[in-house]
């Protein structure tokens, strides 16, 4: 596979001297090596996973080398969150409001089980079992917590997957709404996803018309 | 809320529990239940008994207040653990309700600590208490559907009651929880439900009630209203997913409600579920800085259920696993608290620093940087390497007690961290007992309460050091509390790895499933962040009927509003760092 890291276009010869000065490239390639050197994270950290997120920030695993340690601590100005923990049901709206706060172009990383899955917490009552059900999740990184250097290796395919966009294609520079926003849950007796509102009614419904309900209250 | 007729003070321990009996015939009778100790207080008489064992009996310090759901007799039992701060055991007792009606007095006039862990028992297990100035839910939030520690209440991905599941072991046919729920996902909604008639108060508008009265008339008669600034769940200096509503007059804090359960993970309820050897993984996640801790002070109330001994090198292993966590727990705290002051980042690289060289002995025993899962009832799961304690000696002996001094050079002194922290958020030692403030907040205001020395567990008894403590009650206190206790800590560490003897690390065979007998016990331990107390009930079966966390970040925050009345909203935030909270443990 070809190295998209550095910016030159493979086949042009540039003569050692102007090696630092000039190069000969596309468009493409010019747009995403620009954005996968400076992925922003928001600073935003929910659980465990998060002091790992600290770690990998930190002096031996350093973030800054891949352009990625400044944390924001407003949504407006950052392109990747990390879903740094657990998920809960109490945290989900604020979590929804502020992914669409973020201007795009903006990436999911589900760091941690809990994060992807609900993890060891999955049969929580409080407990939402994967960010994946309410945002469109990019990278997903396993392990409880995972590592600094699993977070660094998601991290990267992260910037192999901005490698692959192309500036006619992506859906920020089309017509029509540039961001899809996502409907904010509703703390009710439970967590209610406004997009499921028919569908929770019709089972709530149906269970009212069997027997023997599986909920009691 | 009203005023207790006395206020509480240091004072000298007057009586034992033994009298209690003595002094209430027929009022208070001893608990008889096998495994069972305390007394039982009729619900009438509670205040009147609480009054008595405060003022007259000495136990000034209400640790844990905890309910108890006991489906089969139709009761409801609410337990209290009260220590004095002067030293020594518990005084246990409970009251006992019946379970469609469970009232109970509050213990907010007489212990103000007790404020959230009711709020708690409300939440989770439907216990009214009568005279709580402000019985709200804390961790699930207003409108949600039951109460889930009742022993009848069922989670939408509910399987069975106890693990291991059927359907995992030993027939092994798994089946998606999401497929056996009928809303296909985490949800569990009452029969009939229909979210488009859906009436409920907005759960903000109970918290923005409880505040105190925000429109006041000014000098010119004119009616103005305070500002409402809510910090968190999403800010950058909350440590996580905190949140508090705060009032403001210009800049001053007028009043303050803390917001929590943004991270309540449901361990009380997952931990009745698990087998009590499965708890162990999950204590790790609690405070996640201090896994080695969380660990300790769980297996110590199951090792006081099951009656056994530990391995003589286990206990040393524990307490050097202990400190150790202390020491980066602190440096840490140096690093956030300097972050929350507005040093961005750089004290906490000098701290991230030694930081990753504690967490590579920890992989090296554990076999996990974090989450180390180390400690097992008898003993710990493996011995430690021998290069690991090597490398543990070249620590403790010449790089920290150096590094220490490289911080302190770097801040104690420091004009700015000093003109911020000097008189700000000051808590006097009255008030720290009375709100159930432990840890080295406690011991800031002035109170030499340190669990390893009052209630001394493990083998502490053994070492030489100084409880660190500090007379003024501010937040330079509370920083020189910690800096203090690294040193003892090193000290500690220092002895413990000159003694430390060979031999086995369990004192008994190793076991998936432990037998243990039916019984109640509290196991507590000083935490870094200060009591981290489990309280276990097992009923003879392979997993516990309670598991409850006195978790010290959460009863901490108790002082938090009287210590911000009055600074600047600033000051909140060095204040809230100040107390050391770590989300896992506050929300559980």
């Amino acid at each position: 596979m070809e190295n998209k890291e550095s910016l030159n276009l493979p086949g042009y010869e540039i003569p050692d001297e102007l090696k630092n000065v000039v190069s000969v490239t596309a468009l493409d390639r010019l747009y995403n090596w620009g954005r996968r050197s400076s992925v922003w994270p928001l600073m935003f950290g929910l659980a465990c996973c998060a002091i790992e997120m600290i770690a990998a920030q930190a002096s031996r695993y350093d973030l800054a080398r891949f352009g990625m340690e400044v944390m924001r601590p407003t949504p407006r100005q950052a392109d990747l969150m990390i879903v740094a923990g657990t998920v809960t049901k109490k945290m989900l709206p604020a979590i929804v409001r502020l992914w669409n706060q973020m201007p795009e172009p903006k990436y999911v990383l589900a760091m941690g089980a809990c994060a992807s899955s609900g993890g060891p917490f999955k049969e929580g009552y409080n407990v939402v079992a994967g960010i994946d059900k309410f945002l469109p999740v990019d990278i997903y990184v396993p392990g409880c917590p995972p590592t600094p250097q699993a977070l660094l290796n998601g991290l990267i395919l992260l910037q192999k997957k901005i490698d692959q966009e192309s500036i006619r294609k992506v859906r920020w520079y089309r017509k029509g709404p540039d961001s899809v926003e996502i409907p904010v849950p509703i703390l009710g007796p439970d967590l209610i996803d406004p997009r499921r509102i028919p569908d929770i009614k019709a089972k709530a419904a149906e269970l009212a018309s069997t027997p023997a309900p599986a909920t009691q209250s | 809320m009203t005023t207790p007729a006395s206020t509480p003070t240091l004072r000298p321990a007057q009586g034992d529990a033994s009298d209690l009996a003595a002094r209430f015939p027929g009022v208070v009778s001893p608990d008889t239940r096998p495994g069972f100790s305390g007394f039982t207080i009729p619900a009438d008489k509670l205040v009147e008994v609480a009054t008595i064992i405060r003022d007259e009996l000495g136990y000034d310090l209400l640790s844990s207040v905890t309910g108890v759901d006991y489906l089969p007799e139709n009761k409801m039992e609410v337990v209290y653990h009260a220590y004095k701060t002067t030293g020594g055991p518990a005084l246990v007792f409970k009251v006992q309700v019946p379970r469609d009606n469970p009232v109970v007095a509050s213990m907010t006039p007489i212990w103000k600590g007790a404020e959230f862990q009711e709020r708690e028992a409300w939440d989770l297990l439907g216990i009214k208490f009568t005279g709580h100035p402000d019985l709200r839910r804390i961790l699930m939030w207003e409108g949600f559907e039951g109460h889930p520690l009742r022993k009848d209440w069922k989670e939408a991905f509910y399987e069975e009651d106890a693990k291991p599941f059927k359907s995992r072991w030993p027939d092994g046919k798994h089946v998606l929880a999401e497929a056996r729920n009928p809303f296909s996902d985490n949800l569990r909604f009452p029969s009939g439900f229909d979210p488009e008639k859906m009436t409920f108060a907005d759960p903000e508008e109970a918290l923005y009630r409880s505040l105190k009265k925000y429109t006041f008339e000014d000098a010119d008669g004119i009616q103005a209203d305070h500002i409402i600034v809510n910090l968190g769940p999403q800010h950058p200096s909350t440590h996580g997913v905190f949140r508090s509503a705060v009032i403001l007059d210009g800049e001053t804090v007028v009043s303050l409600k803390p917001v929590m359960g943004y991270l309540h993970r449901n361990h009380d309820k997952i931990g009745e579920r698990n087998t009590f050897l499965q708890i162990i993984p999950y204590t790790d996640r609690l405070d996640y800085f201090c896994s080695m801790t969380n660990n300790h002070g769980y297996v110590l109330a199951v090792e006081k259920l099951m009656g056994i001994q530990v391995a003589e090198r286990a206990e040393y292993i524990r307490v050097i696993m202990d400190e150790i966590t202390r020491i980066q727990n602190h440096l840490i705290f140096f690093g956030m608290l300097l972050n929350d002051l507005g040093a961005m980042y750089t004290p906490a690289l000098y701290a991230f620093e030694e930081r990753e060289l504690i967490l590579d002995i920890f992989e090296a025993a554990a076999g996990s940087r974090m989450m180390c899962n180390y400690y097992r009832f008898g003993g710990v799961v493996r011995d430690v390497p021998a290069e690991a304690l090597q490398k543990l000696r070249d620590l403790v002996f010449d790089r920290l007690p150096g590094k220490i001094d490289e911080m302190e050079r770097l801040l104690t002194e420091n004009d700015v961290l000093v003109s911020r922290l000097k008189g700000v958020g000051y808590l006097s030692a009255e008030d720290a007992i009375n709100t159930s403030m432990t840890g080295p907040m406690l011991r800031a205001s002035g109170v030499p309460y340190d669990i390893r020395r009052a209630d001394p567990y493990s083998i502490y008894d053994r070492f030489d050091f100084k409880v660190a403590c500090r007379p003024d009650g501010d937040l330079y206190a509370r920083y020189m509390v910690r800096v203090d206790e690294v040193r003892e800590s090193i000290k500690i560490l220092q002895q413990a790895l000159k003694q430390i003897p060979e031999g086995p690390t369990m004192s008994v065979k190793p076991q998936y499933q432990v037998r243990v007998p039916a019984g109640e016990a509290y196991g507590r331990i000083e935490s870094p962040k200060g009591e981290l107390g489990y309280y276990v009930i097992s009923n003879g079966k392979p997993n516990p009927w309670r598991y409850h966390i006195r978790a010290s970040s959460f009863i901490n925050l108790t002082a938090l509003e009287m210590m911000c009345k009055g600074e600047k909203i600033a000051d909140f935030v060095a204040i809230l760092g100040a107390i050391d909270i770590v989300l896992g443990e506050l929300d559980r």
